[in-house]
């Protein structure tokens, strides 16, 4: 099966019901080695044990970001390529974007309580971050809005690369201005200053997440592609039942109006 | 037992919320899921066919 052979919905689900039994069982097995890893990581001498949300904290951070990537892919498969499935990969990842941009905020809070002494501070990143929830809301919002999905699809592509401004701005914030939020220690320059104490059960859990992401993003575009079955079959009989009215006899508009008035 | 120090319940808190809401995604997508196989079987067993003739709810 060729990369283009996936532009078939019908292909697209017969390999996701191939792939997700696999891709659900990589998904437990990781997050349950990256959960032991966590637990059994040593306390940071600075932060104690609370360096723990690191492991969940950082992972729902980075994907917050390349859910919203991935959107945008997708969102020039809408425009220029018009792939068929483009929207639907767009449409799917948007609920499960804004979970992992809501667990990156309340996790933040809540290392950021002990740590920084408070639980949230207006600052470049964590503004940014919520800026981008507010996104991931609005578009979901905008499908919701608009009926067809064909114009939902254009609304919302644009949208999408229009917001995707905000991906360096949160990833440079910490840089461009001066912010209660640490510097980026594992993507930098020079590589990671984190110990391999932290820095391998942290990378485990980004795996894990990310598989987890993955298996519910087909799950979730499995649903959209049935959804949209629904709806072209709800519309086929809707005709049947509109062509099956004989001439005449349907109520046109200026009699219901009449109708209406009296 | 490990011993979170004095923020376990931050830490309890940030790993339950988590829990919680991959928890809820799963449910979500799987009732989802549910919800649109037995509109399409529905949908089907008025009468209602692709222009493919093939079943709507059949994937594999």
């Amino acid at each position: 099966m060729s990369f283009l052979d996936l532009a078939n919905p019908s292909r697209f689900l017969t390999l996701a019901a191939r792939l997700l039994p696999w891709l659900a069982a990589i998904t437990i097995a990781l997050l349950a080695a990256g959960l032991y890893m966590s637990a059994t990581a040593p306390d940071d001498y600075q932060q104690g044990a609370t360096v723990k949300i690191m492991f969940i904290h950082v992972p729902n951070a980075w994907l917050s970001m390349f859910v919203w990537g991935i959107m945008s892919v997708a969102s020039l498969g809408t425009l220029v390529w018009r792939h068929p499935l483009a929207d639907v990969a767009a449409k799917a990842a948007a609920p499960i974007g804004a979970s992992f941009t809501f667990l990156a905020l309340v996790t933040g809070s809540l290392w950021g309580r002990p740590m920084w002494g408070t639980y949230w501070e207006w600052d470049a990143r964590l503004t940014s971050v919520l800026i981008l929830f507010l996104m991931y809301l609005g578009l979901i919002a905008l499908w919701r809005a608009v009926e067809d999905p064909s114009r939902a699809a254009r609304a919302a592509a644009v949208l999408t690369l229009v917001g995707a401004i905000n991906l360096p701005i949160i990833k440079f914030s910490v840089d461009w201005w001066n912010t209660l939020h640490q510097p980026a220690s594992v993507m930098r320059m020079g590589g990671s200053t984190l110990d391999n104490a932290f820095l391998i059960p942290l990378l485990v859990m980004a795996i894990a997440f990310s598989f987890l992401f993955v298996t519910l993003h087909v799950a979730a575009m499995r649903n959209e592609i049935l959804r949209r079955r629904v709806r072209s079959l709800q519309m086929q009989q809707a005709r049947g039942y509109a062509s099956d009215i004989p001439a005449g006899t349907a109520p046109n508009a200026a009699q219901s109006q009449i109708a209406g008035a009296a | 037992m490990i011993d979170l120090g004095p923020y376990a319940s931050f830490i309890a808190t940030s790993y339950l919320a988590a829990l919680l809401v991959v928890v809820l995604l799963i449910g979500w997508i799987a009732l989802d899921y549910r919800a649109q196989k037995a509109r399409l079987r529905a949908l089907e067993q008025s009468g209602i066919s692709r222009r493919s003739g093939r079943s709507a709810t059949e994937i594999r």
